[in-house]
């Protein structure tokens, strides 16, 4: 456990509101009916329009300071869900509070500046860098716009940018298709730390990345937490990522939050039957030999979610309350949270 | 002792090269392993290490500029390399199968799954249609279809992405070969879906005595599967054992610290045992040992090119400093 990242975080915790909060927030994605569709439904055919509720009231808070893994599998809403909090998509329902407020009210300079102070850094380093544009410009174009740094300086700044990141200044004159894919994710590192944040958002940054790339980027992560005291939501697939950065995990699952706990804690005393499931099929390295279990079934599509818990058509233990009532997700430990009627029966 | 049977297969010496303009690649350099009838072997590396091709060069479906330039590929006694295509072909999807990371490889997306499981029957197989539709429904119960029969019916695009993998196995299965090649199966689908996947994998080849190639850059995944580990470094293998063994005492600096970037292996929160660098290219290889500028333990010996060495009762690996004296202490 890194005792630094508690210092920080235990003083904003009673003192200050959390540094990003959100509450009931919701994204719908709806598929409008085409000319076909509305004729169809003219003429009597059971047509609709769909509506994916991509995120389905989320409530979450981060502290300032902290890491907070964000974990599901496709189709869950994490990387959605990681956007609004980026500020790079608007909920449908909902509000997101930076430090304490809607960040929807907020006059535009001030607004600007909070979008400023959150970056996010993406899955693909291939597809989120500009393949036109020179690494020099990638890093140093967003400070120059903001007024951050001045055209004399550019040159300093970006040299000082890319060597954070771990690149070679004497490099910054060539374009992203003459980097490696690792390379091409400490540009995206340098390019979004070169705004001063205070608050990445890495959408499975490290997922397209060989083992042992994967490893460098993320011990670049963690130095840089120290260095800049910055505050993380981790996005990623990948349990044993996750537990390894996190000092708290969020699991979803279609749409929704099922539990969240300090890392440990979760690993060690998995509390939601999904969660359960989830450890319990990640492939672990220090496994020999081993009968693989399965989870039953695949994960219902977002489109038509199953009534009441969702995870219920998979659950081993789910009962009829779980078919037609929706958990809340509540404390069941100090810190850990979980969506799962189980709990009220044990209680 | 395994007895008199030989392995299904045997590779020997192999390389692969491309002919590029850029110069040639040798993509698969010196590469030798047996797999013994019904084990599991994980060929496992990073990008660009060769494990690809060699499975590519195995099942005969290396494309020019790439050619096999040299080796034997003895499958059940005969050496692959020497069959002509027409003989490749009877043996191709009947014999040996392979099993991609993009299911959509081998899966035509503009036919019902039953027109292509029947045609891989019929084309191997001298049965009826109504023969052949039942083994395609056998098979997909096999991995795990719920009503094999209805899916049958349906088109590629209306199963989910670990559906299509299953669909890509259940045809490799369908003449129940004696070799699978298995290249990043469920790299691309969802923990719990590979947990599936697995658990299907490893009964068939249990049941069945199916010899199985499970090519992998994840070795958690390879941890639980396989009998036999190779780590393949820039076109070679550097290492091979027992997969207890491999993991637990690495003796090739490159599986050590290829383990030790596994973020579960590591204390939370401390920062992870990195290899410096990155995969060299292929196309200029420097003399020597291939790994040598990340290596902690390169010296002046490493600059000629280490032999595959038996360094422990059933282990090798290709270095002149290998990790022995940690062996040593974790076995005492």
């Amino acid at each position: 456990m890194s005792a630094a990242a508690l210092d920080t975080a235990r003083p904003a915790a009673t003192a200050a509101p959390p540094m990003v909060e959100l509450r009931g927030v919701s994204r719908r994605f709806e598929k409008r009916l085409d000319l076909a569709g509305k004729l169809a439904r003219r003429l009597g055919l059971p047509v609709r329009e769909e509506v994916v509720h991509a995120v389905d009231g989320v409530d979450l808070a981060i502290r300032r300071g902290e890491v907070v893994g964000l974990v599901g599998e496709s189709g869950c809403g994490k990387s959605t869900l990681g956007r609004m909090v980026a500020g790079i998509l608007p909920p449908s329902a909902g509000t997101i509070l930076r430090d304490g407020r809607d960040i929807t009210t907020l006059p535009p300079a001030e607004a600007r500046a909070v979008k400023l102070r959150t970056q996010m850094i993406f899955q693909d380093p291939y597809a989120s860098l500009n393949p036109r544009m020179k690494v020099a410009d990638i890093v140093g174009e967003a400070p120059l716009v903001h007024g951050i740094v001045t055209r004399a300086e550019f040159d300093a700044y970006v040299d000082e940018q890319l060597r954070r990141a771990g690149l070679d200044p004497a490099f910054k004159r060539r374009y992203p298709h003459q980097f490696s894919g690792g390379q091409r994710q400490r540009i995206g590192i340098a390019r979004a730390l070169a705004v001063k944040p205070d608050f990445l958002v890495c959408d499975e940054a490290v997922a397209a990345l060989d083992v042992s790339i994967q490893a460098q980027i993320l011990n670049l992560f963690m130095r840089l937490r120290r260095e800049l005291d910055l505050t993380y939501l981790f996005i990623s697939h990948d349990l044993g990522v996750v537990e390894h950065l996190s000092d708290r995990v969020v699991i979803m699952y279609l749409g929704r939050v099922l539990e969240e706990a300090p890392a440990e804690e979760v690993f060690r005393r998995p509390n939601h039957p999904y969660t359960r499931s989830l450890l319990a099929a990640v492939p672990r390295i220090e496994a020999r030999k081993r009968a693989f279990s399965a989870v039953q079934g695949e994960i219902p599509s977002p489109l038509h979610p199953p009534p009441g818990c969702h995870f219920h058509p998979r659950c081993p233990h789910a009962t009829e309350r779980c078919r037609v009532e929706r958990p809340r997700l509540r404390e069941i430990a100090p810190g850990h949270r979980s969506a799962c009627h189980l709990n009220d029966a044990l209680a | 002792m395994s007895g008199a049977a030989s392995p299904t297969l045997e590779v020997r010496n192999l390389r692969t090269h491309f002919f590029t303009r850029a110069g040639v690649v040798k993509a698969v350099d010196d590469v030798s392993f047996t797999v013994p009838r019904g084990k599991v072997l994980g060929l496992v590396g990073e990008s660009g290490s060769g494990k690809s091709v060699t499975g590519f060069s195995i099942i005969g479906l290396v494309d020019p500029p790439g050619r096999v330039v040299s080796g034997e590929i003895l499958f059940q006694g005969r050496d692959l390399t020497r069959l002509s295509e027409e003989e490749m072909r009877d043996l191709r999807g009947n014999r040996i199968a392979m099993i991609f990371q993009d299911p959509m490889m081998t899966l035509n997306p503009v036919l019902r799954i039953d027109t292509q499981m029947i045609e891989t029957v019929l084309a191997h197989a001298r049965v009826s249609r109504e023969e052949a539709r039942q083994r395609a429904r056998d098979a997909l119960g096999m991995v795990g279809i719920p009503s094999p029969e209805e899916r049958l019916h349906a088109y590629p695009h209306q199963f989910s992405g670990g559906m299509r993998q299953r669909v890509a196995i259940a045809i490799a299965l369908l003449h129940r070969p004696d070799l699978i090649i298995a290249d990043e199966p469920t790299t691309a689908l969802d923990v719990t879906i590979q947990g599936q996947i697995l658990a299907e994998v490893q009964k068939l080849s249990a049941t069945t005595g199916t010899a199985l190639i499970w090519i992998t850059h994840d070795l958690s995944v390879v941890a639980g599967l396989a009998d036999e580990i190779a780590v393949m470094y820039a076109g070679r293998i550097v290492e091979r054992g027992p997969v207890a063994e491999v993991l637990d005492r690495p003796l090739h600096p490159y599986t050590v610290g290829l383990i030790g970037s596994v973020p579960s292996r590591n204390r939370r929160g401390e920062p992870l045992r990195q290899i410096p660098g990155m995969t060299p290219s292929l196309l200029n290889l420097p003399p020597g040992c291939a790994f040598r500028a990340r290596c902690p333990r390169a010296d002046e010996a490493c600059r000629a090119e280490p032999p595959m060495r038996e360094l422990l009762p059933g282990r090798e690996a290709r270095c002149f400093r290998p990790h022995l004296e940690a062996a040593a202490e974790t076995a005492a």
